[in-house]
């Protein structure tokens, strides 16, 4: 994990919270929709709020996407929980809304539970089938791309390279 | 009857983010590395590569109907109800799912982070 990854990481948590508060409000802004009327639905995208907050959801996804690409579903997950506690101090130190002592225990659970996930490894090497790609601080990120020919010898290169990280399988 | 309504919808939005989660993730474990590819091949060949991955455009239609079955959970039960039971289930159920089809070494460290953050979102959300 280097310092891009982190930051692609807060950008999952960011475009999230961003893109989820622009679109609560724009569609407060809309009013509602009846269920009769589902088409005004798409002329709800012309209000500005909705659409900048469709457009952080994209970034969102294309964040979480990339994530993804080089860290365990079970390491990026606890990251996108984050943003319910951006969302949390933002209500309080910008809308100076009320937090209950409940909510306050929420957001100290979720910031353990993200720290407890941080301090692992990122990624399940699996020694065959996707070895090539071992991310977790190995020469395997700065090796030549994953090729199935040379597969077998970057497998064994990943091991030899960080046998202290999450291994599942046998060596 | 309505409550039986609303948990089986929130069910469906935990069965199907999961499915759209764990499938999004194979995906894109078969696309690679996106920066590295991104620096070798361009952008392009990255967006290319991605979408014709028909894992990813099953996993976009799994989180497609994890949206519509919310708003069907919207229209029997509560939002307080809805979304924490939602969102806390979908984070246990993912790390069960993760270990199982993904084959991830959800270890202790990840159970207990799994477990805290589930009860943090049942209690901010809430």
């Amino acid at each position: 994990m280097n310092f891009r990854k982190y930051l692609v990481l807060a950008g999952v948590t960011v475009f999230a919270v961003a893109g989820d508060s622009m679109l609560s409000h724009g569609m407060k802004q809309v009013g509602t929709i009846s269920i009769h009327h589902l088409q005004s639905v798409f002329s709800a995208v012309t209000n500005p709020w909705v659409a900048l907050g469709i457009l952080f959801l994209l970034g969102f996804f294309a964040t979480y996407t990339t994530a993804l690409s080089w860290a365990d579903l079970t390491y990026v997950m606890p990251a996108t929980a984050l943003g319910y506690v951006l969302l949390a101090l933002v209500a309080r130190f910008v809308l100076h809304e009320y937090i209950s002592p409940l909510r306050w225990l929420g957001i100290v659970l979720i910031t353990s539970g993200v720290g407890f996930v941080a301090g692992g490894p990122a990624l399940t090497e699996h020694p065959l089938g996707e070895a090539g790609k071992i991310a977790e601080g190995s020469r395997a990120e700065k090796s030549p791309p994953f090729d199935s020919a040379q597969g077998k010898l970057l497998a064994k290169d990943a091991r030899n390279g960080a046998p202290q990280v999450g291994i599942t399988g046998k060596v | 009857m309505r409550t039986l309504y609303t948990w089986s919808a929130i069910l469906a939005i935990v069965f199907a983010s999961v499915v759209g989660d764990v499938l999004l993730s194979h995906a894109m474990k078969q696309v690679g590395d996106v920066g590295e590819l991104r620096r070798r091949a361009g952008l392009l060949h990255v967006i290319v590569r991605t979408l014709s991955n028909p894992n990813f455009l099953f996993a976009v239609a799994s989180m497609a109907a994890a949206f519509f079955s919310l708003l069907f959970a919207l229209s029997w039960g509560d939002v307080s109800l809805v979304a924490p039971a939602a969102a806390s289930l979908t984070f246990i159920a993912n790390a069960v799912a993760a270990k199982i089809f993904l084959h991830e070494k959800v270890d202790r460290r990840r159970w207990i982070a799994a477990s805290l953050v589930a009860a943090g979102v049942a209690l901010l959300a809430g």
